[in-house]
This record gives C-alpha cells, structure tokens and sequence, in this order.
C-alpha cells in the first residue's frame, strides 16, 4: 500500500502532465486553424490547374508523342514510393496509419515482383520505416526547420522526383499522406503523381463545352505545366497533412488530458481513504493504549 | 457588352486578387496580351512580367512569374506559381529569382552545350527577369556575383 507522501507525489505530477497537454493540445488547435487557412487558400488554385489539366491531357492524350510524364515509360518496374509524415511525435495514430498504409503498399509491390524504393519526408515516417525497410529508403527530406510549408518546399521535392524520373531512376511515384477530414478522422491515402493521372469531371466538361485556343501550343503548354502539376499535388498533399497532424495531435492531447483528469480523481480518492485509515487507526491506537492503563 | 469580366489571380499559396475588371494585360509566353471582356477562350503561359489589372476603381499591377492564364466565358483566371503585388516586391526577392533564373540559365548551359532549345528558354527567362526588374524598378546588378 502506497503512503500518504508517495501519493500525493504522484497526483502532483499526473496534474502537470495535464498541465503539459492540455497546453499541448490549445497549441495544436491555434496551428490547426492556420493550417486549415493554408489548406483553404491553396485551394481555388489547385482546383482551377486540375480542372485545366484534366481538358488539356484528355485533348492531347494518349498519342504517341503524349509527354513521358503524363504517358509513363512504358513500364511499372521500379516504383518510387514517397512517404510524408510528421516531424514530431505525440499525435495520435497520425505518423504510423500513413506508415502503415506505405508499408502495405511496399509489400504489394514487393510481392509482384516490383522494385520499389522509398523517399521519407518526415523524420517519424523514416524512424518507423527503417525498420524492415531500410534497405529500400534511398532519400530523405527534412522539413525540421521549416515552420510553415510554403510552395517552395513542395517545388524542391517535386524538383528532386523530376530530376530522378528524367535519371530513369523509376517509373511509377506514388506519394503517401493523411487526408483531413475533420479534428477526429484523417485518411491516409495514397496518389500517384507520375505518370500523372487527370480526372475529367464529367458534369464540368460537359456544362461548357468550351473550345479553348492555346498560345502556343497544347504540347507546349502541357510540357510547362506537367512538372507544376506534381509541384501543386505534393504541395497540396503537404498542407493537407499539416492540417491532419494538428487535427490528430489534438485530439490525442485531448484524450490525454481527460485520462489525467480521471486518473487524478482516482488517485485521490484513494489519497482520501489512505488519510481516514491512518487516522482511524491512530485513534484505534489511542482508545486501546488509554483502555489498557 | 458588358464592360467588366470576373478576374481572379490565385497563386498555390493565396488569392491575391478577385474582382469584376475592366481589362487586363497578361504576360503571356508569346507576347503581351490584354484580355477585354467577352474575349474568345484561350489558355497562355505566362513569363515573367507584369500583370496589370484596369478595374473599375483604377489600376494594379502584380508580378508573376511562370504560370498560366485561362480566359473563358466565366471570366478570366491567373494561375501564378508565384506573384506579389507590385509594391510589396522587394530587392530581396527579386535577387533570388534573379539568382535562380541565372542558375537555371547556367545549368541549361552546361547540360545542354548543342541543343539550343532549352539553353535559349532559360535564356529568355533571364531577359524577361532583368525586363521586368527595370520596369518595377529593381536593380538587376545586385546580386550578380
């Protein structure tokens, strides 16, 4: 049985842990709000640069002399798989659910017989991935220093994929991040950024119908803006997994904060009845010394 | 006729501008550009340059740099990789695009010494940098090393 002094130091510290994450936690929802921000503004760009890429790749299409990076090399051999996660820990599931999903992937491909290699950004998804994998992790990005993800960022890693896909270094990229739902649910998700893959939404291309004139050509065009397309995916696949992380570290800091605030009145209640023991055992003691004299 | 078309100039990071204009001059890859309303649809690329709004309470200008401009009936959008608003532009960040448009050309040089293709588009960046420094009034000389 614990004594009094014992559990009194334990209250005292389970209640700063509280203090720690419950600051933790209004911390991740004031940086949740601006990564939302972010994530809202980049949208209207990247919805408008789909929207033109889904027309223009559906016109110039699958014609011999369709660009490599909207074709593909011919071939699904060696696959790149890019894995972004969070640099810090404590939120949630966050980092091991993309982790997981990444690792499922690998061991598919694996299993077809597929090379893959990994490039982590993120230092938890390369800690994690390390293991078992480590002998497929060619590259990582540090984003440690980096307090907000700006486009440049998303610009210098799709710069280095465009550099290795140009090396033949690999034929299919895949890019692994959290999708934010809302504060509770993210969904790791997987995308393939090369070859690129437009959608044509079906009830946009038909509501117009537009007959565009390019300057200069859609080849060209289309050769300027493939490279930005992977650019402004990775981008956006950043901000969104921002927002995911801070979403998933509050509300982990939120059920921390409620298991220290239960397991703080458990404990004292047992403080409680620790105390009357003792006191009705020294009274016990007083009755029995005053009865024998 | 209606005399103002929405306009909206997004880059990946914010939406800089959106309102009903009068005109606007696009830097477009093959040549300035002014898009009036009911202007037939069109896609360009952009070079780097000077974006001039003519709104119905006077004139803006951003800078661009690459991107791509859409012109269709419901109005005209700019999709800048990225853009600033004149006044906000500084020595600063003129250096570095200076200074990477200088590396790029460099690059372009070294990777591509018989193949005049990509050595004359970096080439031509780079002109359209310096252009655009005189016109804001930047000194393309600093940071030259």
């Amino acid at each position: 049985m614990p004594s009094l002094k014992d559990l009194k130091n334990r209250i005292e510290s389970v209640k700063s842990t509280r203090k720690i994450t419950k600051a933790m936690q209004m911390v991740a929802a004031a940086k949740l709000r601006r990564a939302q921000d972010a994530a809202e503004s980049s949208r209207p760009y990247t919805e408008r640069f789909n929207a033109v890429m889904a027309g223009l790749s559906a016109s110039v299409g699958d014609g011999d002399d369709a660009p490599r990076l909207l074709s593909g090399t011919g071939s699904d051999q060696v696959q790149l798989l890019v894995v972004m996660t969070a640099e810090r820990g404590l939120c949630g599931g966050f980092n091991s659910n993309i982790a997981k999903l990444a690792k499922a992937h690998a061991d598919k491909l694996v299993a077809e017989g597929k090379t893959v290699k990994i490039i982590t950004v993120g230092k938890k998804g390369r800690d994690v991935l390390r293991r078992g994998y480590g002998d497929m992790l060619i590259d990582h990005v540090d984003l440690t220093e980096v307090k907000r993800v700006g486009y440049d960022d998303a610009k210098a890693i799709a710069d280095d994929l465009l550099a290795r896909f140009d090396d033949e270094q690999f034929d299919v990229a895949t890019i692994f991040y959290s999708q934010f739902q809302n504060v509770v649910t993210q969904i790791p998700t997987a995308q393939q950024v090369i070859p690129a893959s437009y959608e044509v939404e079906e009830d946009e291309a038909d509501a117009d119908g537009m007959v565009y004139d390019y300057e200069p050509d859609e080849q060209a065009i289309l050769a300027d803006l493939l490279p930005r397309g992977v650019a402004t995916q990775i981008f956006s696949a950043l901000l969104e997994n921002a927002a995911s992380e801070q979403g998933a570290r509050m509300s982990a800091m939120d059920n921390a904060t409620r298991n220290a605030g239960e397991m703080i009145d458990k404990l004292t209640i047992q403080y409680n009845r620790t105390r009357q023991a003792v006191i009705t055992n020294e009274l016990i003691e007083i009755i029995s010394g005053a009865e024998a004299l | 006729m209606a005399d103002t078309v929405q306009f909206d100039l997004v880059s990946p990071e914010r939406r800089l501008s959106s309102g009903p204009v009068k005109q606007v001059l696009i830097p477009g890859s093959e040549g300035d550009m002014v898009a009036m309303p009911d202007h037939a649809p069109m896609i360009t690329n952009l070079r780097p340059g000077i974006l001039r709004i003519e709104g119905p309470d006077g004139e803006d200008e951003y800078v661009v740099t690459g991107g791509f401009a859409e012109i269709s009936a419901n109005g005209i959008s700019v999709l800048a990789e990225w853009s600033l608003h004149r006044g906000d532009v500084t020595q600063e960040h003129y250096d570095k695009m200076l200074k990477d448009a200088r590396d790029a050309y460099e690059k372009a040089q070294a990777t591509y010494q018989n193949d005049p293709g990509p050595v004359d588009d970096a080439a031509k960046a780079l002109a359209d940098m310096v252009a655009m420094g005189d016109h804001i009034n930047l000194d393309p000389a600093v940071g030259k090393s």
